[in-house]
């Protein structure tokens, strides 16, 4: 069946080619199941809409293997025009500066109006260089939000924290109405990075790395820091937090089947979510420590788009009208109803809004009003090399936390020390 | 008349040919593929381990050891390595012992024979990442039935997030897919064990076990000692696809052995030096193994 559609796709594309003498474009990206879909749904409604171009997706698994495909590929001139980076690899990529062309300059130079400030604030520096210059087209966009079991609340006559201090008042609470009051999926997005966001707290010298590679430290050794890990631990230890592992799924299976009350997930995630769970949920901001300011604004998940340089003038061209055509809102408005990211525009936002689709989907717009809240001095993004391997060390220690191997300040200290010698060392091959 | 060829008979087993170089053409093929995907490959790795390069390929340094020190000086590293030879060990004994067994067993069954064999070399068909698929079914912390039985005797499995309990885990599904494989071949190992000499063996040994230990095992030798070598290397390399499911991606503090860090500081790390100088590391060890093997094990074994 499947083989049979991409046989058709493969050949209707082959068909239109020859017919129209249309320009050829690929796009590899990291997306599967309904995602991915989307994406060819994307590419299909950008093909209707214009002649002279013609996107190919393709998908290359996950993000990292599109990445290593993306890399490997231009290593021996096979690039595809387009790829898509995850969050984590962005450093690496930007860091490439012959490898890719940037996407303002790209859009600019094709003729076509570029607005930074049409972007929510969220996503406008992430994959920018320090001079605020898009490198990185934003395509999905999420940010870390808590899901929240609301017959459990109800049964434990709580409300939702806006607080990690509320959360300590009401989890005995929780745990006695019998439910696992916390789980996450993802400790090095929510409790690591987006703990910094959400509390304006410095990830890394240099201005969060966007500054300099050279002497690029990160900061995770802090008694702040160590804090959330400490709480963590305590409330693993008193029966507030389930901890299932570094994997995704293993840590949502618990709230999906109704057992615990609270879960920190992706703002993609309430799609799949409202297939799989089995008690009625809504969503909230992920919360802030009280004690450490007002919570501000999270950093932008997800992936973005890179246009690959060394690419014919008739490529690059097509790339800069694919670009563009993704910032109008009605494209715009359609990824995010497809798949639950959260709309990259201001006005995509605004006519989803004014066509009710909040009132209907409430969940829908929790994270992109997650990141529309303040901005801080540290809320833009950060910018460190290598750092999928980095996420890979604090796994590798978050998980020795929990077995109860060694202690949050040993782990902290012992991540500081190995990212720190990886950062070093991407230092020393972008020069 | 009596014709009688008047050239001498072309010596047994050498083929002619017509040019010098026909016999080239012939192994020419096999010779381009080992190049291509062995020495090619190889060679590169021993290059890139010398240097620090950039992912996209922009520009390498030469660092000389660099790559080699840091790797090794590393206690992850060094962790990694001493669960590998762990892993291969336990895997190997463990598959080897009882595929041997299974196989005295199904040589000793006379009824229903066929379908016993048919059942135990079945599992050899399914591939690895399937195999850590079941694996990581069986052993999942919420719905898995191991997990649940486990839970029965009062242990707490943890898969995924308890070091060991994940390690079990592995050599669990690692072993179980290779007990197949070497099955196969004790069986048409004992199989080929003449009858006279069996019976030769059962009128002159006291016990069964005799009957086995000073007849049946040395015949065995060159057999196991194939197995020897290719179960060290299914240890070491092809059990990848099970432990890339059943980390699910995310190997955390989880056991993993070297290959899977090459693969983790390459390709998801974009580390090319690092990791090359890593695969340099297992060439070297898994060259030194093999070659110990032939030198000191081998000598030992009778071929018949």
């Amino acid at each position: 069946m499947f083989r049979t559609a991409s046989l058709v796709t493969v050949l209707t594309a082959l068909g239109a080619t020859t017919a129209l003498a249309q320009t050829d474009i690929t796009w590899w990206h990291g997306m599967g199941g309904r995602n991915g879909e989307v994406i060819n749904e994307v590419a299909q409604k950008f093909n209707e809409a214009q002649t002279a171009c013609h996107l190919t997706p393709l998908s290359k698994g996950t993000y990292e293997e599109a990445l290593a495909a993306g890399i490997a590929a231009f290593r021996s001139g096979e690039q595809p025009d387009i790829l898509q980076v995850f969050d984590a690899g962005a450093a690496t990529i930007i860091a490439a500066k012959g490898a890719t062309i940037p996407a303002e300059d790209l859009i600019t130079g094709a003729g076509k109006p570029f607005d930074r400030n049409a972007f929510i604030p969220g996503v406008r520096s992430f994959y920018a260089d320090a001079s605020g210059k898009f490198i990185g087209m934003p395509f999905n966009s999420s940010a870390p939000i808590m899901y929240v079991n609301t017959a459990a609340l109800a049964k434990a006559g709580v409300s939702a924290p806006k607080t990690w201090e509320e959360f300590e008042a009401i989890a005995p609470k929780l745990k006695a109405a019998g439910y696992i009051p916390l789980t996450a999926s993802q400790l090095t997005w929510q409790f690591v990075e987006n703990f910094k966001s959400r509390n304006n707290q410095q990830f890394a010298t240099n201005g969060n790395g966007y500054d300099a590679t050279e002497g690029t430290e990160i900061i995770v050794n802090d008694a702040n820091t160590v804090m959330m890990f400490d709480k963590l631990k305590a409330w693993a230890d008193a029966g507030y937090f389930g901890f299932y592992g570094a994997g995704w799924a293993d840590n949502q299976k618990p709230f999906e089947e109704g057992k615990a009350a609270l879960w920190i997930g992706s703002s993609g995630s309430f799609g799949g979510l409202a297939k799989t769970a089995t008690a009625p949920f809504s969503a909230d901001f992920l919360p802030y420590w009280q004690s450490l300011g007002a919570g501000k604004q999270s950093f932008i998940g997800g992936a973005a788009l890179f246009a690959m340089a060394g690419k014919p003038a008739e490529n690059t061209a097509c790339t800069a009208e694919f670009f563009s055509f993704l910032t109008q809102p009605e494209v715009q408005k359609f990824y995010h109803q497809a798949t639950g990211y959260v709309p990259i525009t201001t006005a995509a936002y605004e006519l989803a809004k004014s066509e009710g689709w909040y009132e209907s989907h409430p969940v829908a717009e929790v994270g992109i009003k997650q990141l529309m809240l303040p901005a801080g001095d540290w809320t833009r993004g950060y910018r460190m090399g290598f750092f999928p391997q980095i996420r890979t060390i604090e796994e590798r220690e978050f998980n020795r936390i929990f077995s109860g191997e060694v202690t949050p300040k040993e782990a902290l200290a012992t991540v500081q020390t190995e990212a720190n010698a990886l950062l070093a060392k991407f230092a020393k091959t972008a020069n | 008349m009596t014709a009688s060829p008047q050239t001498a008979a072309p010596p047994a087993k050498q083929a002619q040919f017509d040019h010098r170089w026909t016999p080239w053409a012939f192994v020419a093929p096999q010779l381009l593929i080992v190049a291509i995907f062995f020495y090619w490959p190889s060679v590169q790795a021993v290059t890139s381990s010398f240097y620090l390069e950039d992912p996209f390929g922009f520009g390498a340094s030469f660092v000389g050891l660099d790559n080699y020190r840091e790797a090794l000086g590393s206690a992850e590293y060094r962790q990694i390595a001493g669960f590998t030879a762990f892993f291969a060990a336990t895997v190997t004994a463990l598959a080897l012992g009882l595929g041997l067994l299974l196989a005295v067993k199904a040589d000793a069954v006379l009824r229903g024979a066929g379908a016993y064999k048919t059942a135990l070399i079945s599992v050899y068909a399914i591939a690895p990442p399937v195999v850590g698929l079941i694996g990581m079914m069986m052993f999942d912390m919420h719905i898995g039935p191991f997990t649940r039985a486990a839970a029965l005797i009062g242990w707490d499995l943890k898969v995924g997030i308890d070091y060991w309990d994940t390690a079990i885990a592995l050599i669990t599904v690692a072993v179980w897919k290779q007990i197949p494989y070497n099955f196969i071949f004790f069986l048409s190992g004992l199989q080929a064990v003449p009858a006279a000499v069996r019976e030769a063996a059962r009128i002159d040994a006291t016990s069964r076990w005799r009957q086995f230990r000073d007849v049946t095992l040395p015949l065995l030798a060159p057999t196991a000692f194939f197995l020897l070598v290719i179960n060290i290397t299914y240890a070491l390399f092809d059990t990848f696809g099970i432990i890339d499911v059943m980390v699910k991606d995310k190997p955390a503090n989880n056991p993993i052995t070297l290959v899977y860090k090459v693969y983790l500081d390459g390709f998801k790390g974009n580390d090319i030096g690092g990791s090359s100088a890593q695969s340099v590391i297992l060439m070297v060890v898994v060259a030194t193994l093999t070659l110990a093997q032939f030198r000191l094990i081998e000598r030992r074994v009778h071929y018949g």
